[in-house]
């Protein structure tokens, strides 16, 4: 299927150059010495803020909660720039490709909801208990094994996260500018190892917020170019329908009918009750990693609307991410392929639409300024994995079981060191993922495995005073073991999916979500029963943990209206509602 | 005791800096134009792009220089 007229777009020469046998092993660009003093100047900044941060990083406080003392503003950047990694710029790129405008909903519905849930409902619970990670929420609400056995799951996940951005960065780096795997995975890593050891998760946020930026003055220019060739937005859908031949790329809830009526080969359940319910809650409301940023605003008000500024940019986000991946549906003169294809018949990915738009609208300069952008967003999903898991090692598992009555200078010590075994645990899982045939896959299938039950754990400790620590330990227990077996069930027999996904019609990307949705509802059935048949906790030991305890309040009575988190949240829902009409 | 730079001041010397080198890159291509040009070339993004990256960095390290986070 030929996707674009001869005579639609003058292709670009450098592309037309690039591109001419669009072979997967040809570097797609060529950095000029300008591009180069870019990103060098980068890596220099980065670690220059590491050192920077060290000198306030002193006590336990300041090394794994930044001081709490960020304000709404930075915790929120930094709580979307940790989630700004791999999976974000490249595979929602490629997905956009490959699935048109339906890959918004990993923004829109798989992301806002449950961002401004975090921030209304969710924080006061969080900040208040005063937790230094969401295992040691756990622990204050459902005791000591749910919280060994949530730390140890998130821990085993974070590092292997952060082993898929080595990985994707590598590749990245690899196809575009013919870097080493080696070469790229190992400098990333010792540069996120040196800023994080040294400062900590200040040096983290810190350089998240840097990494933020960066990403918008990258990737920025793209969209807009894009625009400014196809004619407008307009002019861009009704090429793509053309093209296509087919008009449910183009619309975001109306191809949800049927499985069978839209390209991801998923109902509209599946997207709003698994992936927009379980699994985004799931993620942005008890994933430490993005938590981790929150609690370290400097006040509860700060926290609550951390989450929210944070919802207003992921709302944005698209913009630079999937429209990209739209306009190369409209621009590019050739076709991409799924990643085997790809590396069978040595074409060009759906992966590689960013690097390849970059190369169509930008010259020496840009390039190097959208090349440091793709290092930037990579570096941060990794810093946010093993500032998190230093975390969840050293209060959580380390601190909470293998030696109680150290120091705080020793617990510092031990964070720091941690870093740089992390990274090294990272590097390994990084060579392991190589033979992974879906990255975003992959991630999917981790976050069903741990973090969809871990909400149902959560939500039922915060908003269900009745549920006890074994109600809470066997939910977990049996909501991680559901997910992992319906994985198992499917891998050993790939006609099982109808059933986990209850249609026949349903793809990959419904399993994902129909077993997340699977493993919630069944943590939160047997976490009910077994509360239900062990006696409760006295009142006052849940105290600032649950709804309907004393010493929560919400709603900060001192605030006007327009400083109250709540309302801001509704701006953001209407601007979430406009979108999702407006794109019907 | 020692005064703490802003984030933004970071953020905003690297942007002037980034800014900068751009937005003399795209002036040399003016008198020196690409042998392979991208695409609307004729836009010259550089130029005015890195004008508004160096713009907006320096106004971030005014707005930063004497604050603290």
């Amino acid at each position: 299927m030929q996707l674009l007229p001869a005579a639609y777009v003058v292709m670009p020469q450098t592309l037309a150059l690039c591109l001419a046998s669009p072979m997967r092993n040809s570097q797609l660009i060529h950095l000029s010495g300008v591009d180069i003093f870019l990103i060098v100047t980068y890596f220099v900044f980065v670690i220059f803020i590491g050192f920077y941060a060290r000198s306030s990083a002193n006590t336990g406080e300041d090394f794994f909660m930044a001081g709490r003392e960020m304000t709404a503003w930075i915790a929120g950047l930094s709580f979307v720039s940790a989630n700004l990694g791999a999976l974000e710029l490249m595979g929602w790129a490629g997905s956009a490709y490959q699935y048109g405008i339906l890959a918004a909903h990993g923004y829109w519905i798989g992301a806002i909801p449950a961002m401004l849930f975090l921030g209304l409902v969710m924080m006061p619970f969080y900040y208040i208990s005063k937790a230094n990670s969401v295992p040691g929420y756990l622990y204050l609400r459902f005791g000591k094994p749910t919280r060994a056995f949530s730390a140890v799951s998130f821990a085993f996940m974070t590092i292997l996260m952060s082993g898929i951005n080595m990985y994707s960065m590598a590749l990245v780096m690899k196809v575009v500018l013919n870097w080493d795997l080696n070469f790229s995975i190992w400098l990333s890593s010792v540069v996120v190892a040196i800023y994080v050891a040294l400062g900590g998760l200040r040096s983290a946020i810190f350089n998240e917020i840097l990494q933020f930026v960066l990403i918008w003055a990258g990737a920025l220019l793209i969209p807009i170019l894009g625009l400014i060739e196809v004619g407008g937005w307009k002019h861009l859908m009704h090429q793509i329908e053309t093209n296509l031949g087919r008009t449910d790329y183009t619309h975001l809830w109306k191809p949800l009918a049927h499985f069978n009526q839209n390209p991801m080969g998923v109902h509209w359940t599946g997207i709003v009750f698994g992936w927009g319910f379980v699994l985004a809650f799931g993620y942005w409301t008890t994933d430490f990693l993005v938590v981790q940023r929150v609690l370290a605003a400097k006040n509860l008000r700060s926290a609550q609307m951390a989450p929210i500024i944070g919802a207003a940019f992921k709302m944005m986000v698209p913009l630079i991410v999937i429209l990209p991946g739209l306009l190369a549906l409209s621009v590019l003169p050739f076709h991409l392929l799924p990643e085997s294809v790809a590396i069978a018949t040595g074409g060009h990915s759906y992966n590689e639409v960013l690097p390849l738009m970059l190369v169509h609208y930008c010259g020496p300069a840009l390039i190097g300024l959208g090349v440091t952008a793709l290092i930037a967003g990579f570096m941060s999903g990794m810093a946010g994995n093993v500032s998190a898991f230093s975390t969840v090692w050293t209060y959580d598992i380390y601190g909470a079981f293998l030696n109680k009555k150290a120091s705080d200078q020793h617990y510092v010590a031990m964070g720091r060191w941690c870093t740089l075994v992390g990274v090294l645990v990272s590097v390994g899982t990084a060579y392991l993922v190589q033979h992974t045939a879906s990255i975003m896959d992959y991630a999917l299938q981790l976050f069903s495995f741990f973090v969809a039950p871990l909400f149902g754990t959560v939500i039922l400790g915060m908003l269900w005073k009745r549920a006890t620590n074994a109600g809470g330990f066997w939910g977990l227990m049996s909501g991680t073991i559901t997910s992992i077996s319906l994985w198992a069930w499917v891998a050993h027999d790939p006609a099982a999916l109808r059933y986990v996904a209850l249609s026949s019609a349903a793809q990959g990307m419904a399993e994902n979500m129909y077993r997340a949705l699977w493993a919630w509802i069944v943590c939160v059935t047997v976490t009910i029963v077994v509360s239900l048949m062990t006696s409760p906790r006295p009142a006052a030991e849940l105290e600032g943990l649950v709804l309907g305890s004393t010493g929560v309040q919400v709603v900060d009575d001192a605030a006007r209206w327009y400083q109250q988190p709540i309302f801001w949240a509704g701006v953001v829902m209407v601007a979430f509602i406009a979108l999702n009409l407006a794109l019907w | 005791m020692q005064k703490k730079r802003s984030i933004w001041f970071f953020v905003g010397l690297l942007l002037a800096i980034y800014g900068v080198a751009i937005c003399i890159t795209g002036l040399w291509e003016l008198k020196h134009p690409l042998p392979q040009p991208p695409a609307l070339v004729q836009f010259h993004a550089p130029v005015w792009w890195g004008a508004i990256l160096a713009v907006t960095g320096v106004f971030a390290i005014l707005r930063s220089a004497r604050n603290s986070l």
